[in-house]
């Protein structure tokens, strides 16, 4: 079978600084035909800046080149298989493009009144819709910028329904081993305290556990479902009643719906608050190509606390209500990065329900096939049916010195960009793979026929893989120097 | 390639979250453990807090950064810190290289030095190493 990406051309380019010459022009101008005027005297000689110490002078076509010449140094969804897990790298259909380009949604000024927003509004009541279908909830905002953002305003709004309710003690946040490295993050942020629930030796969380540490200081669990070992929380039900029972409240780290969507909806599972990536289940671009989107969806009774503005319908027409005093206020400056949730409806609009269902159990599939194929060749911390994702670990290669940085560095030697490696924490070594649905059967043979190949060279020339990679553009780079001592932009001196 | 083997020091005590302590006068010194430090793999960064901060048992006291990843350092035993190592700061490396001299991290004047008994001894903690890492 051809492997992918070990051929070609790549350029050397140098920094856009070092390709400037002294009075290179990039578009010559014609002299003007109006008398020049001193800017000075027009706003003030205090307000000029002065000049910039290397600005790069470069043609247009030394411009061209050199971003050219980077991008094809690039790796993307578009060019090859990219199974980073908890990420859901699924490719982004190009339908979703043109319609967030279309100029009626493109061009929209955010500061029209709402009589001129109508057709914006409509789509974004229709995207909560949706969402509310598919998360079982009552209520959506699509404000927030991203899944982390997400996060911190479900984790806000639990604390003011706790505020409201005169539970001021309620600090506490109980987060699973296995979940989100985000989630005690937001949880800080917002002036809690983090407590980690040790997940079983199943690898998902039991209730006994959970219940030691259950008592009036509770605010809130953060459960990650399927967690990021890729299983399913079967326990979920039983977890949401006894936080319940201790007054708390339960929020669901959306970022693994891609498992979820279509089949099972949080708010049967007991769930009260959760985010959506948009940019992972619904298609919309990942990383570098972003913004992100992360809509936050509610049960009824922390809908007071949602983000001001929402959307409302008044009869026939959508109008943005911030008439809202127990909102937690605003998160964007305008309604979320609308281009993103138009993306997703563009998504959604072309799959339908059953084509949703579909994705959900493809990706769940693939998951599974990958996790059949490599578990004779790697170690398996939890040998058991997975969901959206697989884990595997380096335990097997270990005794020849090869470790899961070396497997990830030498997949690049097979054109494939490495899954998430060391994460979660609760595997040594832990390689954690998300295919997605939209790979094929030929794609997900030839990653898996790659994984072999390492695991056989593992055993028979481990310094192939411990020195890897050798085909891209950029060989193994010194991790540990970078960090220690960073250099984080070019100077002149430096190039002197 | 053999199976990794780590170091324990008979001398020291340590916690369950990988933090070993050595009793060093009236103040009880407090480090990273080789086991941890290899599962870290090479550091490059360390938060350390100041003297004069109180802590507590089993909470997080500081933060270390490795290529792999971010871990909260856990106090062993209840006290006051009367000694940082701020050197650290310039020379992460050190916890990686020397985790039971140059890596040790602070100087707790503890509220009750038999605390320090009730910590894993070596024998138990390279138990606990062994069921871990299946070495």
């Amino acid at each position: 079978m051809n492997k992918p990406g070990t051929s070609g051309l790549i350029f050397n380019e140098e920094l856009i600084f070092e390709r400037s010459r002294p009075n290179r022009p990039g578009v010559p101008l014609n002299p003007p035909d109006v008398p020049l005027r001193d800017a000075g005297d027009l706003i003030g000689a205090e307000n000029l800046r002065d000049d910039i110490d290397g600005f790069p002078e470069v043609s247009e076509l030394d411009v061209v080149r050199h971003f050219t010449r980077l991008s094809q140094w690039n790796y993307s969804i578009d060019t090859g298989f990219y199974p980073l897990g908890s990420c859901t790298m699924k490719y982004n259909p190009k339908v979703n493009e043109t319609a967030a380009a279309l100029p009626g949604l493109a061009d929209v000024h955010p500061m029209s009144p709402d009589s001129a927003l109508q057709g914006i509004l409509g789509l974004a009541s229709e995207v909560e819709q949706i969402l509310i279908e598919i998360s079982g909830l009552d209520r959506v905002t699509l404000q927030p910028a991203a899944g982390a953002q997400g996060e911190f305003v479900g984790m806000m709004m639990i604390q003011a329904y706790h505020r409201a309710r005169g539970d001021h003690q309620r600090k506490r946040v109980l987060i699973p081993d296995t979940a989100h490295g985000t989630n005690p993050a937001s949880a800080a942020l917002n002036g809690m305290e983090v407590v980690e629930v040790k997940s079983g030796d199943d690898g998902i969380v039991h209730p006994a556990a959970l219940e030691a540490l259950l008592d009036e200081r509770t605010s809130a669990l953060m459960l990650t479902n399927p967690n990021t070992l890729g299983l399913f929380e079967s326990h979920v039900e039983e977890l949401a009643e006894l936080v319940h029972a201790a007054g708390g409240l339960v929020y669901l780290d959306g970022a693994n719906m891609n498992a979820l969507m279509g089949v099972a909806k949080p708010g049967d599972m007991g769930i009260d608050v959760m985010h959506f990536n948009l940019h992972k289940t619904f298609s919309t671009p990942h990383g570098g190509g972003g913004p992100g989107a992360g809509p936050v969806a509610v049960r009824e009774i922390l809908e007071p606390y949602l983000p001001s503005p929402i959307v409302r319908r008044d009869g026939e027409q959508f109008k943005l209500d911030a008439d809202r005093p127990q909102s937690i206020g605003r998160v964007h400056g305008f309604h979320g990065n609308a281009g993103m949730w138009i993306r997703a409806l563009a998504y959604i609009r072309t799959l339908g329900a059953e084509g949703l269902v579909d994705v959900t159990e493809t990706a769940v599939l693939n998951a599974n096939y990958i996790l059949a194929e490599l578990k004779s060749h790697y170690d398996v911390p939890h040998d058991r049916t997975v969901m959206h994702e697989c884990v595997l670990s380096d335990r097997k290669q270990q005794s020849t010195g090869v470790t899961t940085a070396d497997i990830a560095k030498r997949l690049m030697d097979y054109g494939f960009h490495p899954p998430t490696i060391y994460f979660p924490l609760v595997i040594p070594g832990a390689l954690m793979i998300e295919p997605t649905e939209t790979e094929s059967l030929e794609d997900l043979d030839r990653f898996i026929d790659a994984m072999r190949s390492i695991a056989e060279e593992s055993k028979t020339s481990p310094e192939q893989v411990t020195s890897a990679p050798s085909l891209p553009k950029v060989r193994r780079l010194d991790e540990v120097r970078a960090a220690r001592k960073p250099r984080l932009r070019w100077t002149q001196d430096q190039a002197e | 390639m053999a199976a990794k083997t780590y170091e324990v020091p008979d001398d020291y005590h340590y916690s369950t979250s990988d933090e070993w302590v050595r009793v060093d006068g009236a103040v009880v010194k407090v480090g990273l453990t080789d086991y941890a430090q290899s599962e870290l793999s090479d550091i490059v960064f360390v938060e350390i807090p100041e003297v004069g901060t109180q802590v507590e048992a089993g909470q997080t006291f500081g933060v270390v950064e490795s290529v792999k990843a971010v871990s909260d350092l856990l106090a062993p035993i209840s006290g006051e810190i009367v000694e940082v190592h701020a050197t650290l700061d310039e020379h992460p490396e050190w916890l990686n290289e020397d985790p039971y001299g140059r890596g040790w991290i602070i100087g707790i004047a503890p509220e009750d030095l038999d605390a320090v008994e009730a910590l894993q001894t070596p024998d138990e903690y390279r138990a606990s190493i062994k069921e871990r890492s299946g070495t």
